[in-house]
Formats: C-alpha cells, structure tokens, sequence
C-alpha cells in the first residue's frame, strides 16, 4: 500500500485490513476511487474515523491550501483580483484585512459556499469545484455571524451536524463528548440554542468545527461580538486546535493575529498586501520605539539641542522626537529604530554624556500600523 | 442515503417541535372535517368522495404552509451557509427536505383516518364499505402531495421571504389544478392537453380506482421538475 500513516503503533497488519475493508465500502458505495485516485484523502478521512480520529499526516502534498490566481466578481464588483497563496499543512494562519477585502469570499471558496469566478482552489489536494463533497470532507467551517439551528437543542444540533458530516455511528457520541469538553460545553447541552449568550454560541459554532475531527479549521471571526474574557478563551481553544490542525481564521482584532498565529496574510481590495510572520510584519512597519526622559548628573538643565544630536548619534536610532519630560530638569524624547535594539548604546551614551536615565521604556510596533500602512484605510482598521 | 435521512429528521422534528405545525394541521383538519361531515349528512351516501374531491383544493393551502419555510428560513438566519458547506450534494439536502415535508403531509393524512372510521361505521347493515375506493383515495393524495411539495420546495427555495414561498407554491399549485376547469370552452384536442395536465384530472382516476400508470407518471415527472428546479436554484446559491 502506498498510503502511509503517522502514527507509529499502527502496525502493516492492521493497515492492511483497514485499508481492505475501506476499498470494500467504496466497492459497495459503487464509488471505487480510480487507481491514481487512490491515496487522496477520502480513504484517509475514513482511516482517521475507524482509528478514532487519530491524527493523521497525510501522505499527499504538504500544502494544506493552495489558492491559484483566485478572482470572484460579484455583477461588476471584483471581490478577488487573482489572489494566490499557499497554506502548509500544521500552520495557524491569521487572515486580516479591512471590511470587504475579500477575507470571507475567500474563506466561502474553501468551504464550497462560493464558486470561484476564475482561479482555483485546492483544499489537499482536492479542487473544491471539481470534487467539491469530498473537499467539504476535509474542512471544518466557522461561518461569519455563526448560524446555527436557534430551535434545536445543543446536543441535537451536534449529533445533526455529525449524522450529515458522515461521522460514523459507533464513534458519533464519543465525537460529540470530546468536542463538548473541548469547547466546555457540558452545562448547557440541554440547552435550546436560542437561550444561550453570545459566548456559548459561539463555542457551539467551534464544536460543530471540530466534531468531526477535520485536517483544515476555517474560522471566519470566530472572536466576534465577544467579550474579552471570552475573547480569551476562545484564543486558547484556538491555539490548542491549532496544534494538531491547520487554521485559518479571519479577524479585525490584530492583537488576536499576534497571539495566536503564526503567520499573517494582509489582504486589501481583493490583493494580498502582505504574507510573513506578525512579529516580522510589526517590525517591517515602522520598527520599535524608546521613550526616555533624561535629566543631567550635575542637577543643571540639559541643553535640548545637544542632547537631542546626542541621542541622534546612538547606533540603531532612526529618528528622534521630543517627548513629555518630567519637571524642568529633564527632558523627554521618542526615538524609532528599525532593526537593532537601541537600549544597550543608549545606556552607554548616558555615561558618555554624564545623564541620568529616568526612564527607558521600549513599545513594540504593533501590527496595526502595518495594517493601517498596507491597507492605506486607517479609519476602517478595527 | 444516510445524509439525506439527517437532513429529513433535523427538518421533521424541528416541524414539530414549533407551534406551526400545529396550527397549520389542526387548521387542515378543523376545515377539511366540518366541510366533510357537512357534505357526508346531506348526502346521506356512506362514501370518502366528498373529502377526496375536497383535497386537492386543501392541500393547494396546506401544501405551501408547510414547505414555504423550508428553504426560506435556511436563507434568512444564514443556516443554508452551514447545510450547503456540509459534504451533502445540493440533491441530497433537496431529497432530504422533501422526505421530510412528505412525512409531516402523512401525519395529517393519517389524522384523517378518523373519517374513514366513521363513514364505515355508520354503512347501513349489510352493505359492505368500499375500502378499496378509500385506500385509492389516499394513494392518490399521497402523489398528488409529493407533486405539490416538490413545487412548494422550489418556491421556498427561490428566496429568503416565507410569504413569497407561500404565494407562489400556491399559485404555481393552484394552476395545476385550475387549468382543466374551463376545458369545456375549448375545441377537444386543446381540452385533452388542458386535462393532462391537470393534477385534479390525475387524482380523480387514481380515487376512483383506475391504477393507469399515466396518472403516476405525471405526478412522478411532475416531482422529478420540481426537486430538480429546487436541487438548480439552491445550487445557484453558491455562485
């Protein structure tokens, strides 16, 4: 057999036998995959639910996502203009962008919603238009806004969503209790979906996410409309599902982007802007900053003019700013680096020059500048 | 197989887990009752005609009252993006909404069964009761629903509005029933055209005991369009 298995306890004899009885069902169904067909990732979605969801490295290509000169034109609006990325499979991917840059009609093509006008999408290795039910197979779905089914009972919505996901019967309930201590959804099973607040909902929207133990976590603003406490949570439950699976999740909070993702993606009017790690993102925008507020050894004031030309000679300082001081006998300044730390010459300089350091603090660039700078939408940025 | 039924019983049970149903099939069998028993006592005939020849005109009511939230209300809370994005073909939610209109249709048919009781009972002495004429009766009904439930299906499908659904599931039901009924005014070769097509025409055979497969093969392609009209405008959604 050319499949392969990343779990080691797996021995060939009980492969084999599994993988004899999945090509018996597809024999059965009348749907025998087609020779070169066969180690795409529908024998694999079944190997996952017969072995309990273990998680499974699939043998095909090491993208998870794989968008290819994506467009969608609504009438004569152009929502994507060509777009093109790439997703390896393991990584949790924060998708930003203003209101309307494409962020859900891109999310929509992956999970089958929306038909691409030209380009194509890849979910594995499955073209979601041409074999669009077998990539649904692969994804879990957090639509924006969270609909879900306000008159049914948390568990029934569950097992709904499990009995239509195709998750066997004999692990359907043990799928359910897993996603529902995962999402702490324990108090409030028997709970109708139209009495529970926003943050349980929401974990309702996660759990029916991951009941089926997807490989691809699509997650359109999952921290919408949350309080921050849940904000939080939710974060964490991201993170931990975020070990195992790729996500891709959507967002205007770009603190959330910084803390729970390891790469950024920056769309804007329907063109990525940006694709790199948030920290390396925040960075590239304007560099970090310094404040500090000097006052002179000696108890006499500081000339500003020689200080500030001073300070502008310490290795790494880009650029100075005056700044709040405390009281007469000091002097406050705003210095931007790019790259190197200024702190340590800092210091040094204040030795040299005979000052005392009354405060150094260092800020981080936040991504948000980056955004606002490569969105060129200040106003829109969340 | 298994999808499809999913589907069927998320809509079956959340139809009866709302008042709606209730009310829509105790107002189908309030109505459909006293015009019944008030046609059977005059009458004084011991037979199901009079609630068989009835039916059609009920069900173009009761028909669009149930499926006009269907694929409506999906639409309009946004649950149609979490049914179309579940690995089901566009068909198998299609098929499955319709078993399930189908059902909630049986469970008020079978709540009629009450009126076969009593016409039976009350037979005079010696005279047996065709049961065979009733059982026709509700084989009828039954094809007759599943053409209006596929044509109700497609209006519910077509947007977000349950009044629309309603209004043109009726209207699309009502001319398939209405277009034999001034077939008199016309020559003889357009009346037969009119009469084929017409779902009362249909019915009358199959209730009167006639089982030609003509009748069934109209309501049977009659459905067929409108689960496949369905199947193509939810389809569409995803453009």
């Amino acid at each position: 057999m050319t499949r392969r298995l990343s779990a080691e306890a797996i021995d060939t004899g009980l492969e084999i036998i599994f993988s004899h009885s999945i090509l018996r069902t597809y024999q059965q169904r009348g749907r025998m995959p087609e020779a070169g067909k066969c180690i795409d990732s529908r024998p694999l979605t079944l190997y996952r639910e017969r072995l309990n969801f273990l998680p499974v490295k699939g043998p095909m290509s090491s993208s998870m996502i794989r968008i290819e000169r994506l467009a969608k034109r609504y009438g004569t609006t152009e929502a994507l203009k060509e777009l093109s990325f790439e997703v390896p499979r393991g990584q949790v991917v924060g998708f930003l962008g203003p209101n309307g840059a494409g962020k859900s009609t891109t999310m929509r093509i992956l999970a089958g919603y929306v038909t691409p006008t030209s380009g194509k999408a890849f979910v594995g290795d499955l073209d979601v238009t041409a074999d669009p039910v077998a990539a649904r197979r692969l994804i879990g779905y957090l639509p924006e806004n969270n609909p879900l089914y306000e008159e049914m009972m948390v568990v029934d919505f569950l097992r709904f969503i499990a009995d239509a996901r195709g998750v066997p019967r004999s692990l359907r309930s043990a799928r359910i209790k897993s996603a529902v201590e995962r999402c702490g959804l324990g108090s409030v099973i028997g709970k109708d979906i139209s009495q529970l607040s926003k943050g349980y909902r929401q974990r309702v929207g996660l759990a029916q996410a991951i009941l089926h133990g997807p490989e691809l976590l699509i997650l359109d603003e999952p921290t919408s409309g949350l309080d921050p406490n849940q904000i939080v949570e939710i974060r964490n439950l991201i993170r931990d599902l975020g070990q195992e699976n790729t996500v891709i999740l959507s967002t205007h909070i770009l603190s959330e982007v910084q803390s729970t993702c390891s790469r950024a993606l920056i769309i804007n009017d329907g063109r990525l802007v940006a694709d790199d790690a948030p920290d390396r993102l925040a960075l590239g925008a304007e560099g970090g900053m310094v404040t500090v507020v000097l006052a002179s050894r000696h108890g006499s004031a500081l000339d500003p003019v020689a200080t500030r030309r001073a300070l502008e000679a310490v290795g790494g300082v880009v650029s100075v700013q005056s700044a709040d001081s405390e009281g007469d006998a000091s002097l406050g300044f705003l210095l931007r680096y790019t790259a190197e730390d200024p702190r340590r010459s800092l210091f040094e300089a204040a030795v040299k020059n005979e000052w005392v350091l009354l405060e150094m603090h260092r800020a981080h660039a936040s991504l948000e500048d980056a955004f606002r700078k490569l969105t060129g939408t200040p106003q829109k940025a969340a | 197989m298994n999808n499809t039924l999913s589907v069927a019983k998320r809509e079956f049970t959340t139809f009866f887990a709302s008042p709606i149903a209730y009310i829509v099939l105790g107002a189908f069998l309030l109505v459909s009752g006293w015009l019944f028993f008030a046609t059977l006592i005059p009458n004084g005939q011991a037979t199901m005609r009079g609630f068989f020849g009835l039916a059609p005109v009920f069900f173009m009511f009761l028909v669009p009252a149930i499926t006009m939230r269907s694929l409506a209300e999906e639409r309009k809370t946004g649950t149609l993006e979490l049914l179309l994005t579940m690995p089901l073909e566009d068909w198998q939610i299609v098929l499955g909404k319709f078993l399930a209109a189908l059902g909630m249709l049986g469970v008020g048919l079978l709540f009629t069964l009450p009126f076969a009781f009593t016409v039976a009972s009350l037979t005079a002495p010696g005279v047996g009761f065709d049961w065979g004429a009733v059982l026709a009766g509700y084989l009828g009904l039954l094809f007759l629903a599943a053409s209006f439930v596929a044509m109700g299906l497609w209006s519910s499908a077509l947007s977000k509005n349950q009044i629309i659904g309603f209004i043109v599931g009726f209207v699309i039901c009502f001319a398939f029933w209405v277009v034999d009924k001034f077939a008199i005014i016309f020559p003889e070769s357009i009346a037969r055209v009119l009469e084929y097509a017409s779902v009362d025409y249909h019915f009358e055979n199959i209730a009167r005991g006639v089982l030609d497969s003509r009748d069934f093969l109209f309501y049977g392609s009659l459905t067929l369009a409108g689960l496949l009209f369905t199947t193509r405008t939810l389809g569409a959604t995803r453009q």
